[in-house]
Parts: structure tokens; C-alpha cells; sequence
């Protein structure tokens, strides 16, 4: 018998692989490409950004070029009141999602709109641009509203910061600490389809990722569903103490402590003591003290703000 | 083995490249599963160790996760293959250099990465958690030289055909690195959406598919017919084995997401295709376990062959649960429960690590040619291998059950939390009873190279007669 050389099997292979790869990859891409984003998705992408896990512009995920959400209740250029309107702030070098980038993403119909109408190839990344959303005829589109009302990032930021911090939302870096602190392994982002309706709200629908990295799912459920915690329970002051120690408010919870996240000084510029909070309660565990300590109130820039940020804009 | 790194080719000892792996493979083992076990006490225990980012849960899950399937396993097969792959060809490896400095940037990678990662520097993606530079690294310096170095003493062996195992090794060591570069698509071009959550679970998926499953079986075809004498049952069912896991194991991918909102086709394909999976699993099983004909006491008295056989019926068992469990009718009741992180361990730490363990033991004793240095220690790794794994996996499951029933009568979350509770603490000893005997493999090892009865030339370790 001579030295075989497997000519027929190598060619099989490359078949079979290859054809496994076209089945798997190559047909899915025709479906995924003509998904059109849904209101939620476009909402979900404009305010996370580009990338929320790990890029070059963010490399250690602490929440850099991410854009801001901001709600404005006037007109920021003639400062005239209006209906309350959430804008996305994409400051001076920040990168644009990818639906600004290649806006085929954003789906039929809405592409069209968003190019022509909201003018959203003219947003230039060095001089930054807010955008939001608009309906026309009952179509989402997204409007680069620096380029349509001459709503420049500076006006849009000097409104928001003359009025109420609250209405600023750092959500898309709120997302990147979530993905950095892994709240994803045990969290899901993902309402199943057959039986989650009633406690953790609708499932997600198929438009409703378009432009968004990473989408995070979550595979392993040991915590809620965070699909639409938001809407569940809108209470900061729940969510500080919960992140803090979620034994506080939940004494089953296995949820680990974010007192890190808080960073060296609370909301009034005080250092925060976390050696004195957590031997206070130590002591309140073991019965010796009747009230546990009080949780610092964080700060503006803390990454746990961030963090309830996100969480207030799952809704 | 340092030393031999800057010496010529052929001046390094034959099996020198396979130690280095063999002994790398080990001390990842005991260090993912050290990890497993601290994460597994904080899930049972919150406040173990807290307050400190590098002891969150959220930072050290992934280290865990990738020290056992990069390091552990996946250095294991790199032994396996570094020493099976030459003697089933008749032939030397091809370049015992390039398998050290391989090994080398194996670690060196692994460690860069696992780094990264305990740091919370994630791609956000599960099982491609590492970010693009490091999966860039990984195939240009770790998959590519294991593939280059199996394939070239593959076409330059000494014998006519290629014997089952290294069909598996030549075509996963090449699958691998496909799966490498196409799964990180969506971080190498920024491809986002549904695609990218569909490129995460094509590439977790298939890196379990078409990397762990056939290297994992493809030793059990060296190990079982080496150590007993028994030729393989069949090289036809090796046959069918190795074509459905290639057309089989590679399309359903999308069973991961089947209460995600991917296209209704692509689920039902998947999920047809995921029962297909027991095509290979059943070939494979029923060809090793019919090869130990007459050999059946070997199972009792020989650590290698037992290590295997048992590896191979923990198959069954996994492919069971594996082929079913991805349908739409019990899916829906289990997805995201323990149920399918105990069905995870079975596979990993079940069924492919007592199969490379397998591989390590009978490997490191031929090439260093000193018999083990104490069975005692080797059966004392097995059982508590096996007896932490089940207590592991039988709390897992139940675990997942009582999660599945909360899921379905809409039970408020926080009770499923406490019923939970004591298979938490059980499923912490159990890992903790697996990292504890790994420890001592890794001392029994150790002094098998520095004290083990030595072998002579021409036989097996198992021949000789034990001295302690």
C-alpha cells in the first residue's frame, strides 16, 4: 500500500467546513443585515456610543468617549420652553455609533430618513454633534440636530448644566461598568420569550440591538433579569443602597458589594472611611449596633453613578 | 526545559517540548480550579473577601473559566499532541524548539490576558471575553505554531496512512484558529448588533465543538488501544465519528440563543442539528468502550485507562442532557440556570479533563520514563476528582431545577436565591475537593520526575510493579 496522501478527505473537509460556515454564517448575515432597529434600539444605541467593552479609546474601561443623554425641557438656543426632549451628546472627539458611521445599519426606510432629512453624514467627530430622535409619517429616523437647529454640543452642554444634574445621564459609561464589572454573569439582558412576560417585562424584539457592542445577553441567570429594571424600580436611592451593600435592603441577596465604585470622596467631598462603614457594620450584624451605618451618598463623577445611570435607562 | 529554548533543534531531547506543556497544563489546572473554588465560597458566602475589586465575583468569574480551558485544558492537549502525534506517525516531532517556545508564548499569552481580564479589561463577550490584541496573540502565537508543528510531523511521518487521532488533532488544530479569527470578527471590524451576539455564541460554540470535544476523544483513541494492547474496534465507526463531528457539531450554534430574537429558521436548524450531535458521541463511546473487550479489569487496575473509561461514559450522560436540552420543549424550562453550568462541568471537567488527564499521566511517565511515584496520591486525585465533580454536578443540577421551577411559576426571584443556598455550599466543596487533588497531582508529579522508579527502554510504565 503506498504512502496515502488524503487528497479526497482534505477536499471533504474544506467542503464540509465550508459549507458549515455558509450555512452558519454567510445565510444569517443576509437576515441580520436587513433587520430594521426599533425605536428601542436606536434609543439603546445612541446612548451607549460606539463601544462599550474594550477599544482602543476606552482600553481600561473607565467610561472614556462615551456620549451623554441629556433631557432638555427648553430650547437650548433661544431657550424657549418645549416639550421635554432626550438628546445625545456627542462631545468633541468622541466617537459616533456605528449607525452614524454606516448608516445602512440603522434598517430601510429609517437609513433614508436619517441621511436626508436628519443630516447625520454631516456630523463631523472633531467638532462633535448631539443627535436625537425624530418621527416622520410614523418612521423612527435619527436627527444630527447640530447640523438641523444648530444645536452645538456647547449650547446643548451649557443648557444641561445650568439645570438639573439629574437630567444628565452618563449611561453609556454606566454600560461599560457594567461590562467591566461583570454584572453580566449574573444578570441577563435577555426576557425569555416563553415564560419571562409577566416578572421581568417583554422580551427583547429582533430590531432592538442594531449598533449595539456588546449586546451582553448573559447566558448564566443567578440574579433578575436587568432588561427593564429601569421601569420596575426607578429609585436611586434604592439603587445606592443596594449597590453599596445589597445586604442592606435584600439580607438573601449573594449579590457582591460595589462600595468600591464610589471612589475616594462622597457627593460632599468628604473621604469616605469604608474601614470605619464596614466594622459598623460588622457590628450591626452581630447585633451590637441597632442601625447599620449610614451609606455615603455618591458623588457626580463616581463610577457608581455611572453605573445607576444604566440601570435607570433600562426601562 | 528553559535551557533548551536558544539550543539547536535537534540537540533537544525528543519529549522535551511535551514536559514543558504536560507540567504548564498542571499548574493552570491548579490554578483555575483554586479559582473556581474561591468563586464558588463567594457565592455561597457574599461577604468572603469583599469591598476589594480584584475579590469581586464579576472579576475573577472569567479569569476562572479561561485559566481551565485555555491553561488546563487546552495546554493538555498541546502535550498530548506534542508526543502522541510523532509516535503514531513513527517519526520525531518536527520541531521540538518550536513546541517549547509555543508553550512558552502559551503561557506567557495566557497569563497577559487572564490579567487583563481579572481587571475587568473585557470585550464584554462570554468565552471571548479576551480583547482583540489577545486573540490576535492567541492565533498568531499560539494556535498557528501548534497547528504548523502537528501538521508538518503529520506529512512527515513514517507510516502510509494517519492513524484516527491525528485526523482530529491535524483538522481541530486547524479549526481552532478558524474560529479563533472568524468568532472575533465582531471586535476586529467592530460588527455590532444581533451579529455580534451571534458571532459570540458561533465562536463559544465551536470552540468547545471543534477544539475540546475532538482533541478530548481523538486522545481517548490513543490512550485506550496504547495502554491495553486492543487494537481500535473500528476505524470506520473513527470514521464517522470524525465526518459528523465536522458537519455536525459545527451548525448549531445558534442553540445558545434560542430565547433570543434570532431568525425562526436558524433556531429550528440549530436545534435539529444539536440532536445530530449524538451521531458523533455515540460512535465515539461505543468505539472505545467496545475496543476494551477483554480488557475490562484494566479499568479497575490501571489509573489511565480508568481516568479514560470513565471520561467516556461521563460522555454519555453529557450527551445526553447535551443533544435534549437545547430543544425548544425542555429549553425553555432550563435555559440559564445551573442547570446548564452543571452540564458545562460535566463537559469540561467531566468528560474531556479525566480524558486529558489520562493523557498527562501516561505521557509524562513514558517520556520521562519513571513510573508514577505514588499510586496512592494518583488514586486519591482520581476520587476526589470525581466525588468533588459529582457533588459539583448533582448540586448543579438540582440547583438549576429548583431556578427552572422559579422561572416558570414566576416565583419572586429572592426565594429562588435562598433555596439555592445549600447546593451553593455543596457545589463550593465539591470544587474545592477537585482543587485539593490537584494540588496533589501536581506534588505527585513532581516527584514522579524526581524520584519514579525508572523504565526501561521498550516498556510501558504500567508493566512495571509499584514500589510504594
Amino acid at each position: 500500500m503506498a504512502f496515502r496522501e488524503y487528497k479526497l478527505g482534505a477536499r471533504m473537509f474544506g467542503l464540509a467546513l465550508g459549507g458549515s460556515m455558509c450555512i452558519t454564517l454567510l445565510l444569517p448575515a443576509f437576515d441580520f443585515a436587513a433587520v430594521a432597529s426599533t425605536d428601542m434600539g436606536l434609543d439603546k444605541q445612541f446612548t451607549a456610543g460606539h463601544e462599550t467593552g474594550f477599544s482602543l479609546d476606552d482600553p481600561f474601561l473607565l467610561g472614556w468617549n462615551k456620549p451623554l443623554k441629556v433631557t432638555l425641557k427648553a430650547d437650548p438656543v433661544t431657550g424657549q420652553p418645549m416639550e421635554a426632549k432626550e438628546v445625545y451628546v456627542y462631545q468633541k472627539g468622541t466617537t459616533f455609533p456605528a449607525g452614524v458611521l454606516h448608516p445602512r445599519i440603522l434598517g430601510k426606510g429609517i437609513e433614508e430618513l436619517s441621511v436626508q432629512k436628519g443630516k447625520i453624514s454631516e456630523a463631523k467627530k472633531d467638532a462633535g454633534a448631539v443627535f436625537g430622535l425624530a418621527k416622520d409619517g410614523g418612521v423612527s429616523y435619527v436627527e444630527n440636530l447640530t447640523a438641523t437647529k444648530g444645536w452645538t454640543t456647547a449650547v446643548v452642554m451649557a443648557a444641561a448644566n445650568a439645570g438639573k444634574d439629574e437630567d444628565i445621564s452618563h449611561a453609556g459609561a454606566g454600560k461599560t461598568m457594567f461590562v467591566r464589572e461583570g454584572c453580566w454573569w449574573c444578570h441577563t439582558l435577555l426576557p425569555e420569550q416563553t415564560q419571562d412576560w409577566q416578572v421581568f417585562g417583554a422580551p427583547p424584539m429582533i430590531g432592538d440591538f442594531n449598533g449595539e457592542s456588546p449586546t451582553a445577553f448573559g447566558s448564566d441567570r443567578k440574579a433578575p433579569d436587568l432588561l427593564h429594571v429601569g421601569s420596575r424600580n426607578s429609585s436611586r436611592e434604592w439603587m445606592m443602597l443596594h449597590f453599596f451593600n445589597p445586604r442592606l435592603v435584600q439580607p438573601h441577596s449573594i449579590m457582591p458589594r460595589f462600595d468600591y465604585l464610589w471612589g475616594e470622596k462622597d457627593a460632599n467631598g468628604q473621604k469616605i472611611d469604608f474601614d470605619k462603614w464596614r466594622t459598623e457594620y460588622d457590628q450591626y450584624r452581630n447585633g451590637s449596633r441597632v442601625t447599620p451605618p449610614d451609606v455615603p451618598a455618591y458623588s457626580k463623577n463616581s463610577e457608581i453613578r455611572y453605573l445607576v445611570d444604566y440601570m435607570m435607562s433600562l426601562k | 526545559m528553559l535551557k533548551y529554548l536558544f539550543a539547536k533543534n535537534e540537540d533537544i531531547p525528543a519529549g522535551s517540548a511535551a514536559v514543558f506543556w504536560g507540567f504548564s497544563a498542571i499548574v493552570w489546572f491548579v490554578i483555575g480550579t483554586g479559582l473556581g473554588s474561591f468563586n464558588a465560597a463567594k457565592l455561597a458566602f457574599p461577604d468572603f473577601v469583599t469591598g476589594n475589586e480584584f475579590f469581586a465575583f464579576g472579576h475573577m468569574r472569567q479569569v476562572h473559566v479561561h485559566a481551565v480551558i485555555f491553561g488546563w485544558i487546552s495546554m493538555a492537549f498541546g502535550m498530548a499532541m506534542m508526543y502522541i502525534t510523532p509516535a503514531l506517525g513513527n517519526t520525531k516531532l518536527w520541531s521540538e524548539k518550536l513546541g517549547l517556545w509555543n508553550a512558552l508564548m502559551w503561557n506567557i499569552g495566557l497569563s497577559l490576558g487572564l490579567v487583563l481580564l481579572w481587571a475587568g479589561v473585557s470585550s464584554g463577550r462570554e468565552y471571548s471575553d479576551f480583547p482583540w490584541p489577545i486573540d490576535l496573540y492567541i492565533v498568531v502565537f499560539m494556535a498557528v505554531p501548534l497547528c504548523i508543528n502537528v501538521w508538518m510531523t503529520v506529512i512527515n511521518r513514517r507510516t502510509q496512512g494517519i492513524y484516527t487521532t491525528n485526523w482530529f488533532f491535524a483538522s481541530a488544530v486547524f479549526m481552532v484558529s478558524i474560529v479563533f479569527l472568524t468568532g472575533n470578527l465582531p471586535e476586529f471590524f467592530h460588527l455590532t448588533g444581533l451579529t455580534e451576539a451571534y458571532l459570540t455564541w458561533w465562536f463559544a460554540h465551536n470552540v468547545l465543538g471543534l477544539w475540546i470535544t475532538p482533541v478530548a476523544a481523538a486522545i481517548a483513541y490513543y490512550t485506550i488501544p496504547k495502554v491495553t494492547g486492543n487494537p481500535l474496534y473500528s476505524h470506520r465507526i473513527g470514521h464517522l465519528h470524525f465526518w459528523s463531528v465536522v458537519v455536525f457539531y459545527s451548525t448549531p450554534a445558534a442553540h445558545h440563543l434560542m430565547s433570543a430574537p434570532l431568525p425562526e429558521w436558524l433556531k429550528s436548524f440549530a436545534s435539529v442539528e444539536g440532536v445530530l450531535i449524538l451521531v458523533p458521541a455515540i460512535a465515539f463511546v461505543s468505539n472505545i468502550l467496545l475496543t476494551m473487550s477483554g480488557k475490562w479489569y484494566m479499568f479497575v487496575e490501571n489509573l489511565e485507562v480508568r481516568f479514560t473509561i470513565t471520561g467516556v461514559l461521563m460522555a454519555i450522560p453529557l450527551n445526553m442532557q447535551g443533544g435534549f436540552q437545547q430543544t425548544r420543549a425542555i429549553n425553555w424550562y432550563i435555559h440559564g440556570t445551573g442547570w446548564i453550568v452543571a452540564h458545562a462541568h460535566l463537559a469540561l471537567l467531566g468528560f474531556s479533563t479525566f480524558l486529558e488527564a489520562a493523557a498527562v499521566y501516561l505521557g509524562l511517565q513514558m517520556i520521562l520514563k519513571r513510573k508514577l511515584y505514588s499510586l496512592t496520591l494518583g488514586n486519591m486525585h482520581f476520587w476526589m476528582l470525581l466525588i468533588g465533580f459529582t457533588t459539583y454536578w448533582v448540586s448543579m443540577t438540582i440547583a438549576g431545577l429548583i431556578q427552572g421551577a422559579g422561572k416558570i411559576y414566576e416565583v419572586p426571584y429572592i426565594d429562588v436565591v435562598i433555596a439555592e443556598h445549600p447546593y451553593m455550599i455543596a457545589r463550593w466543596l465539591g470544587g474545592t475537593m477537585v482543587f485539593v487533588g490537584n494540588v496533589l497531582w501536581l506534588y505527585n508529579m513532581w516527584m514522579t520526575a524526581r524520584q519514579g522508579t525508572v523504565v526501561p527502554e521498550g516498556r510501558m510504565p504500567h508493566e512495571l510493579a509499584y514500589e510504594r
